[in-house]
């Protein structure tokens, strides 16, 4: 879902780059105030394993393929503001060094799969999980997460193409959707794949917010 | 994290790059398969705003595009670690400078 430079509109990328370095510098400020540090190496292996896992797409239907995104994943391992920071270095390694995603989308590329991916996908899995801690209710609120992440990152960058008049909305909202509900699929495969293995081996690295006491 | 956690997902990041990388689909995205579709992915085409330096995940000046893929894939994943937890730990000293320990009003503490 990287966009490339030349598919958005100045008057769109440019307020995409200021939301985008806005929310950055939200979350660094929260993990400067709530991350211990020993979390740091955290943030460090997964930015590592996000990036090396995006390389890896999988086949979906169509001639189409995906790959994990990994804004719910970090999350649920560092909390939202971690998580949102993390993903952004991923998205700068990729556009500065490997071409992937445009400098010019980079703020809207940001805003999608780190602000969206990330830090609003923490809040419907903490909207699901609740004050749970049952093994079942974190899988299943990581699941829908990670769903519900791809798919609202794959809507919001259909209505800035559509801002932007590279596609109308009536084409890119549908089409974009319905290739990332798939795509969704796996991402929540794989990042219950990866949490589920969190929480046999070491359930404390699972980021505990207050009120969830595990 | 203790050390030996962190060598382990970070060894596991890497075999990912090393082992996989070269097998990932070949397809287009989903981005760039709806592009395609719908006429727009000439857009893209152009000149991008800076050069990259590793541009499509292939180190640039080896034949073999396998190993270009696991050399890009492996430099990526070293460089991401790096700046995450070079981010991570200025983001904390920051604040330390401040006069707050994150640790005592934080919420949590990972082991």
């Amino acid at each position: 879902m990287h966009i490339p430079d030349g598919f958005l509109a100045a008057r769109v990328w440019g307020p995409l780059w200021i939301l985008g370095v806005g929310g950055i510098w939200c979350c660094l400020r929260q993990v400067g105030r709530s991350l211990g540090e020993r979390a740091v190496p955290l943030m460090g292996v997964m930015a590592a394993f996000v990036f090396a896992a995006q390389m890896l797409n999988f086949p979906v239907a169509g001639g189409t393929s995906g790959h994990l995104l990994g804004g719910v994943l970090a999350a649920v391992l560092l909390g939202p503001w971690a998580g949102g920071v993390v993903i952004s270095i991923v998205l700068v390694v990729q556009c500065l060094i490997f071409q992937d995603g445009g400098l010019t989308a980079l703020g809207a590329n940001i805003v999608n799969m780190s602000l969206i991916g990330s830090v609003l996908g923490y809040g419907f899995y903490a909207a699901v999980r609740g004050g749970s801690s049952g093994r079942g209710r974190i899988l299943t609120a990581t699941a829908v997460a990670a769903w519900c992440s791809v798919v609202l990152a794959s809507a919001a960058c259909a209505c800035e193409l559509a801002l932007s008049g590279t596609s109308p909305l009536r084409v890119a909202l549908p089409a974009m959707v319905a290739v990332h509900a798939l795509i969704g699929i796996g991402e929540a495969i794989i990042t219950c794949l990866v949490i589920s293995f969190v929480l046999k081996v070491r359930p404390d690295l699972v980021y505990r917010s207050e009120g969830i006491r595990t | 994290m203790k050390l030996r956690d962190m060598l382990i997902g970070l060894g596991a990041a890497l075999l990912l790059a090393l082992v996989l990388s070269p097998f990932a689909s070949p397809w287009p995205d989903g981005l760039e398969k709806i592009a395609g579709d719908h006429g727009f992915l000439y857009r893209g085409g152009g000149k991008p705003v800076i050069a990259a330096p590793i541009p499509d995940y292939a180190w640039p000046g080896i034949q073999s595009g396998r190993t270009a893929t696991r050399i890009a894939g492996v430099a990526g994943t070293v460089i991401a670690f790096g700046l995450a937890c070079g981010i991570g730990a200025m983001a904390r000293r920051k604040k330390a400078k401040q006069g707050k320990a994150a640790d005592t009003q934080g919420n949590i503490n990972h082991g």
